[in-house]
């Protein structure tokens, strides 16, 4: 008979804690993939497709269901290490089938060229482009993420990508690199010996 | 009024003592540089917002004259530095890290340096925001090394500030220019130091001084005394690298440690050079632009050592020529002190304003560096790091690019001293490698916070595009719900009246295409009739 205790001991619980599961997978059901989300926060948003998905969100389902992460140029290097770190896998190079990483661009309407055709107004992902039928153009620099998408419908090629800083701005130490000759040393480096 | 140095002071941790290489410079009194006959002035700053050209080539100019106007916020003006012709506008090398040209004037002097000035304004009877506005328009940036422009951080500082420090420390090798500033000029520095008092509402100032120049220490303390201002008070502090930092300077005098990521300003304090003060005594109460600054000219390839009042925008090789330049010992021109400064990679490089020291050295001075070789753990970076930072664990996360990481540990706070350099044992260059993370860094902050606003952008295209797809439907689906409407109406009317009504209805739309038409047509005649008579009216006059 003292077996009977410890059995509908453990039913209770097991139904009890049934149904609090139960209830929990109902109440609290999360809609899609979480990790999707976290994914896409790490890509760079341009939504310019040159990783052959339409936009970023798709890129990265691809990733979550197990597609490569090396095809994103604007985020590059950084955006791939980050990947890897979230995804716990090796990061690999940048796919160069998809483009190669160079500095940030933003669009640049050639005012007298333009012809008000709005074609690019309606390519803009994200609004940056002002304007309206047969009224010149203009990018709204700061809005703008250098996609790209407005250069091709353009009927009259007068959008060029022009990088977004210059040089100087651009520029920033890099980290020595011991195989060369010119190293870019500062000068820190040569005072010890002299002391 | 403490006319005795005071000696409390809260000791700094780490921090190196190299030789100090102070002497020869400080043999005689401040030079005066010769007038050179072609300056170059540079135009814009690096990472400051850009300036708007006021001058052309041809134009004449004289020494004070605006050539460049920064924006009012964070931009910095450009003077012309002595009398003279703009010879051209053009992108010409300056000393910066990047090696990178800048946007200067090239001014050819006609020898008489002849100023215009902007009239003196007597400081007790003038508000604070006239006072800034005057060292805007003088063009004063910080002359410590950062040049970040005076009046931004004044206006900044405003009614914020209960403690000015005033730099003094002047604590990197072979550097002296403030030294023999302070030695020459004490009283125009008070002045300077009391016109930031009444800028700022500080009420107390406390200037930092090293305690291996106590001729400087004596001639600020006679100047003090002169000036019987109770709010000023000198701290001589050790000598020991690098205690001119700005948060190490104020941590040795008042003992508030600035927490990481904030401004001074907000811990209530603000930090000012001596040579900052001077200029911008000389810009209210002589009305003159930052044009000159005093510059170190020192190295073992120089004959004569020592400090100039150089014009900014002067070609450093004239200058060292003046010195007695040995150019068969010469083996590099640094620009700034051995531990922060950085290489010309030649001499036909302007003075700007921010070019405290140009150390012209020889290969035995100061040798080309050894190999970089592996880290060996000895730890004594971080014994040195005035930060309290893990240089070692920096290096690490630098070199295999673990930016988070890196950033956890703080690398931000580095303030790129180079102590920890000059210790290595390993001759590892590790503020080159702190210097490529932090931009890393901040790139990788901005890319974050664009993409951010990217998607917030896109989201809000999608739920536009999604809105307007939404009401076209809505739209195409009221359209034809009413015309199924009709329709039935229609037929229930037919229903009705019998077959006879559908007939007439027919007949109703037929003739309401005939009456369109028509109206069509009458509208095509009286344009027609009005065209003709325009016409004629247009040849009318002619003939």
């Amino acid at each position: 008979m003292e077996i009977l205790t410890p059995v509908f001991t453990l039913l209770i619980l097991a139904v009890v804690f049934g149904a609090l599961l139960g209830y929990a997978a109902k109440a609290f059901r999360v809609e899609g993939n979480p990790i999707v989300d976290e994914i896409n926060a790490l890509l760079p948003q341009t939504q310019c497709g040159q990783c052959g998905h339409p936009g970023c969100r798709p890129y990265a389902e691809s990733i979550a269901a197990g597609g490569p992460i090396n095809k994103c140029p604007p985020g590059g290097e950084s955006t791939i290490a980050a990947l890897a770190n979230l995804l716990d896998v090796e990061p690999e190079p940048l796919d160069a089938e998809h483009g190669v990483e160079d500095v940030r661009k933003v669009a640049y309407i050639r005012e007298d060229e333009c012809i008000g055709c709005t074609k690019c107004i309606q390519a803009c992902p994200v609004d940056a482009i002002l304007g309206s039928a047969k009224h010149m153009h203009t990018v709204i620099t700061s809005e703008c993420t250098g996609c790209d998408l407005c250069v091709e419908p353009c009927p009259v090629d007068c959008i060029d990508m022009i990088p977004e800083k210059n040089p100087l701005q651009n520029w920033h130490w890099q980290r020595p690199d011991p195989r060369l000759q010119n190293v870019q040393l500062i000068v820190t480096d040569q005072m010890r010996k002299a002391s | 009024m403490s006319i005795q140095a005071s000696h409390s002071f809260y000791p700094l941790p780490g921090g190196i003592h190299p030789s100090e290489n102070k002497a020869q410079s400080l043999q005689g009194p401040i030079r005066q540089a010769e007038l050179p006959a072609r300056l170059i002035i540079p135009l814009t700053q690096p990472g400051f917002a850009q300036a708007h050209v006021q001058v052309q080539p041809g134009d004449k100019v004289y020494k004070g004259q605006l050539l460049a106007s920064g924006n009012p916020v964070t931009g910095l003006n450009a003077h012309a530095s002595t009398s003279g012709t703009v010879v051209e506008i053009t992108e010409h090398a300056v000393p910066n890290m990047s090696g990178l040209p800048e946007l200067c004037a090239v001014i050819a002097s006609d020898g008489q340096d002849e100023w215009q000035k902007l009239p003196p304004l007597d400081p007790a009877e003038t508000d604070v925001d006239t006072l800034i506005t005057r060292i805007h328009d003088c063009g004063i940036s910080g002359l410590g090394g950062a040049g970040f422009p005076s009046h931004t951080k004044l206006r900044g500082a405003l009614s914020k500030v209960h403690t000015l420090v005033i730099n003094a420390a002047e604590c990197e090798p072979f550097i002296t220019a403030d030294h023999a500033l302070m030695r020459e000029h004490a009283d125009e520095i008070i002045k300077g130091i009391w016109l930031l008092l009444q800028i700022t509402g500080a009420g107390k100032c406390l200037i930092g001084i090293e305690d291996n120049k106590p001729d400087a220490r004596d001639a600020m303390l006679k100047a003090i005394e002169d000036a019987f201002d109770d709010r000023l008070s000198l701290v001589e502090v050790p000598t020991k690298y690098p205690s001119g930092a700005e948060k190490q300077l104020i941590w040795l005098l008042t003992g508030t440690e600035v927490p990481s990521g904030k401004i001074t300003i907000q811990s209530g304090i603000m930090c000012q050079n001596v040579g900052t003060a001077r200029a911008i005594a000389r810009a209210v109460l002589h009305g003159e632009a930052l044009v000159s600054r005093i510059t170190t000219f020192t190295g073992a390839a120089l004959e004569h050592p020592c400090n100039m009042e150089v014009l900014i925008g002067t070609p450093v090789a004239e200058l060292l020529a003046q010195c007695d330049l040995d150019e068969s010992r010469l083996s590099r021109v640094i620009s700034g002190g051995p531990l922060m400064g950085f290489h010309l990679p030649h001499a036909d490089l302007p003075i700007v304003k921010i070019t405290n020291c140009i150390i012209a050295t020889t290969e035995s001075e100061l040798p080309t560096p050894a190999p970089q070789q592996a880290c060996i753990r000895c730890g004594f970076c971080t014994d040195v790091c005035p930060v309290n930072l893990l240089p070692q664990q920096l290096f690490w996360f630098s070199r295999s690019k673990e930016l988070e990481k890196a950033e956890q540990h703080n690398i931000m706070d580095c303030i790129e001293c180079g102590a920890c350099a000059y210790v290595c044992p390993s001759h590892i260059p590790l503020v080159q490698y702190y210097r490529a993370t932090k931009a890393e860094l901040r790139e990788a902050k901005e890319k974050e916070l664009k993409a951010e606003y990217s998607k917030k952008r896109f989201d809000f295209h999608q739920q536009r595009m999604e809105e307007q797809k939404r009401q076209d439907e809505q739209r195409r689906a009221e359209r034809a719900a009413l015309a199924k409407k009709r329709k039935q109406e229609a037929a229930a009317g037919g229903e009705q009246a019998g077959g006879e009504q559908a007939g007439g209805e027919q007949k109703e739309a037929k003739d309401a295409i005939k009456a369109a038409l028509e109206r069509v047509n009458a509208k095509k005649a009286a344009r027609a009739a009005k065209a003709s008579q325009q016409e004629q009216n247009d040849t009318e006059p002619g003939s």
